[in-house]
């Protein structure tokens, strides 16, 4: 495409980038031994937990940054992060979401995330755990959910009422020194969401959770586990969005699903941190571990993703397939533009007999940026009759940006079975000719090639968050055609 | 006396610095049909993508009236809603995006910018389903990716389908024969009939005299060398094929 047809489409305001004014509590920066038992002591944990942080510290200290993922980025000073920032509140313990100070109740509110009483009754469909800067400042519909025998709750809540579970639990899809940064959120995790849906349970809504960085010298580590008994049922969703700030903001976050026979977990994310400027100044490090582990027979992980946000993102949402004939899935849209860089994709571990796996996966790149697919498909030896189908699209649109596909498959077994297709295309001036020459603009024409081009993954997604995500699609992208 | 709808003026026009329209002119008239032939490297298809407006082409000189008023400085978004429509030699693929939805996004645009209210998926559906007819087309063409895995000839009744739509003053069909057996020409040439009116014009680029037995036009007019250096009527069409276009070397020859 000519450099005067592909300029403009991600240089959209970014709308959540306000800041907003509160009084917090927040701890010296840094990181050594005291400021995990700190951070534990803010928190009134159990011993156990304590020990959990101190072994990761120290076995984070043993390990290094890892290099090959396709981006670049100066080297992070860890010791000049805040691990632990939280709203001041007048009262212990809020009786209810009312009770939250009024500006964050409004920041939730501009995000589209009402959560006070009255204005939720509009959404009533998905129940929701807000989280500021390191701590869940409140969850919505926990009454009905305890009805249904669902515990829905920050992780720090369920330290305090459900111990045992979280102990049980814990460390045990994503270990404490699984890689370098999954070590570091194991020992300064301020919060997160924590999920258990019982034995033959279907979860009557949606739960979501919303995440926002507020302070700009705050890293943010959140803990999601999830756990799904014997034949029960969640669909889960996360959304992200950060102030803009000159500076980069580390967000290392660790999700643990855990699925039980028969089980099915859905797990959406729509992640819209703030990317930085067009010159590549400021913007999340989204560097994150997420893992399933379908750990019963016929049990299902399904991964759906729409990564949008973020100077550098890193992450491979993946799943154990342990249990025979249990089912992997993972969805993926990436979106980068500007200078934006995305090293993502998935790993699908099948251990069990006849274990099945689908990776599909949309890479759409813009501006100047990077945007690779990276992952692993593995057939262990006893997974017989075990079944993978990957695809991997990209789409560049102008000629600047960059995209890339690194499949790795390991088979160990003749007996299973690995498809692998991939493409590229490219948004050219012959395309958007044919939409202009029908009276189509620019704008509305890219952003009907890009959903065209997500569509198998935008159908993943749960239906009150489709329309938003291709919404958030377009948006990202306009201007980037000029 | 009938409106001028098209009116070119000494065109010049060139892609990546080398010039391929030399001073170009032809006036078209609301009711006419005109055809323009000539060899391939003539210009004719770099014609109708400078009338469309594609970015890649940058004129040179001359000027493109349309219905009295210059449209160089016009967007190709613009040129289209204002009724140019260019039936594409090779209409573009796109996976995704389904047939309808292209088809009501294009007819509300141009809704949209002569202040009209876009009209809902039903009323479209409505609407469409009577324009199928112009070309024999299935409904089934209509859920399907748009053009994706299209025969030539589904290709072409599509690009004349979105012509019955959006009921453009001005049709330009590139080659539209191109690729076509006799059954689908049959087909394409009928839609093209079926829609003309005294209002609309059309300029129809073809190699071959064939669709012109489908299609007759008013005028016929030979490119050679990014020129129009002869204009006839019919008969001009069949001289051609029987005397082959060495006829027109020597006629520029002898002119020169």
């Amino acid at each position: 495409m000519s450099s005067t047809t592909v300029k403009n489409l991600v240089n959209q305001p970014y709308k959540y980038g306000f800041v907003t004014d509160i009084e917090t509590d927040t701890i010296p920066r840094g990181l050594n031994e005291d400021i995990i038992r700190l951070i534990s002591a803010k928190k009134n944990e159990p011993e156990f937990m304590l020990e959990f942080r101190l072994k990761a510290y120290k076995q984070w200290q043993k390990m290094t940054e890892p290099k090959w993922p396709h981006v670049e980025y100066p080297p992070i000073d860890y010791q000049d992060i805040i691990y632990y920032s939280a709203p001041k509140q007048s009262k212990e313990k809020l009786n209810s979401l009312d009770e939250v100070d009024p500006a964050i109740l409004e920041t939730f509110e501009k995000l589209g995330i009402p959560l006070s009483e009255q204005k939720r009754l509009a959404n009533v469909n998905v129940a929701v755990d807000a989280i500021f800067d390191s701590v869940s400042i409140g969850t919505t519909f926990k009454e009905k959910l305890g009805e249904a025998g669902v515990i829905f709750c920050s992780i720090s809540e369920a330290l305090q009422e459900h111990p045992e579970l979280v102990k049980k639990y814990l460390g045990t899809v994503v270990p404490v020194g699984d890689n370098y940064f999954a070590a570091l959120n194991s020992a300064v995790f301020s919060d997160g969401s924590f999920v258990f849906i019982p034995k033959g349970v279907e979860c009557p809504m949606e739960l979501s959770t919303y995440f926002r960085i507020n302070n700009g010298d705050t890293g943010q580590f959140e803990r999601t586990l999830i756990i799904a008994e014997e034949g029960a049922k969640v669909s889960y969703l996360e959304g992200c969005t950060a102030p803009m700030y000159d500076s980069n903001q580390l967000h290392a976050a660790v999700v643990e699903l855990i699925a039980l026979d028969n089980a099915d977990i859905k797990y959406s994310t729509v992640q819209n941190w703030y990317a930085g400027d067009e010159n590549g100044k400021g913007g999340i490090y989204n560097f994150v571990t997420k893992r399933g582990l379908c750990q019963g027979v016929n049990s299902k992980i399904s991964w759906t993703q729409v990564e949008t946000g973020s100077a550098i993102t890193w992450k491979y949402p993946s799943c154990v397939l342990i249990g025979d004939n249990s089912v992997g899935e993972f969805y993926s849209i990436a979106l980068t533009n500007n200078k934006q860089q995305a090293d993502t994709g998935t790993k699908m571990i099948h251990i069990g007999k006849n274990t099945r796996s689908t990776i599909i996966s949309k890479g759409i790149s813009a501006g100047k940026s990077k945007n690779s697919y990276r992952g692993l498909v593995k057939m262990g030896p006893k997974a017989d009759g075990a079944r993978n189908y990957s695809q991997c699209d990209s789409m560049l649109i102008g000629d600047t940006a960059e995209a890339n596909t690194f499949p790795y498959i390991q088979a160990d077994n003749d007996r299973a079975k690995v498809e692998h297709e991939a493409s590229t295309s490219k948004i050219g001036e012959d395309q958007l000719f044919y939409f202009a020459q029908r009276g189509i603009s620019e704008e509305d024409a890219v952003s009907m090639l890009v959903s065209g081009f997500c569509k198998d993954v935008l159908n993943e997604l749960p239906m009150e968050f489709a329309a938003e995500a291709d919404k958030l699609l377009s948006l990202k992208l306009e201007g980037s055609v000029g | 006396m009938s409106e001028v709808i098209l009116s070119v003026k000494d065109l010049r026009a060139s892609i990546d610095g080398k010039e391929i329209l030399k001073g170009l002119n032809l006036e078209i008239k609301a009711g006419e049909v005109h055809a323009i032939m000539g060899r391939n490297g003539s210009g004719k298809s770099t014609f109708s993508k400078v009338l469309a407006g594609h970015p890649a082409y940058e004129v040179t000189g001359g000027d493109i009236l349309y219905k009295g008023e210059s449209i160089l400085e016009k967007e190709p978004d613009e040129r289209a809603n204002e009724g140019i429509f260019l039936a594409f030699q090779y209409p573009i693929e796109i996976p995704g995006v389904s047939n309808l939805d292209f088809l009501r996004v294009a007819y509300n645009a141009k809704r949209k910018y002569h202040g009209e209210e876009e009209i809902d998926t039903f009323d479209f559906e409505d609407l469409v389903e009577e324009k199928l007819d112009v070309v024999k087309m299935n409904p089934s063409f209509l859920e399907r990716s748009l053009n994706q895995g299209f025969s030539g000839g589904e290709k072409k009744r599509n690009e004349i389908l979105q012509m019955a739509l959006l009921e453009p003053s001005l049709s330009i069909l590139d080659e539209t024969d191109s690729g076509l057996d006799i059954d689908a020409l049959r087909i394409v040439a009928e839609g093209v009939n079926q829609l003309a009116t005294p209002e609309n014009s059309s300029i129809v680029i073809t190699h071959y005299q064939r669709l012109l037995n489908y299609i007759e036009p008013h005028f016929v007019h030979v490119m050679y060398d990014g020129q129009i250096v002869k204009t006839g009527t019919k008969e001009l069409a069949l001289e051609l094929e029987e005397r082959g276009y060495e006829f027109i070397d020597e006629l520029v020859e002898v002119g020169a």
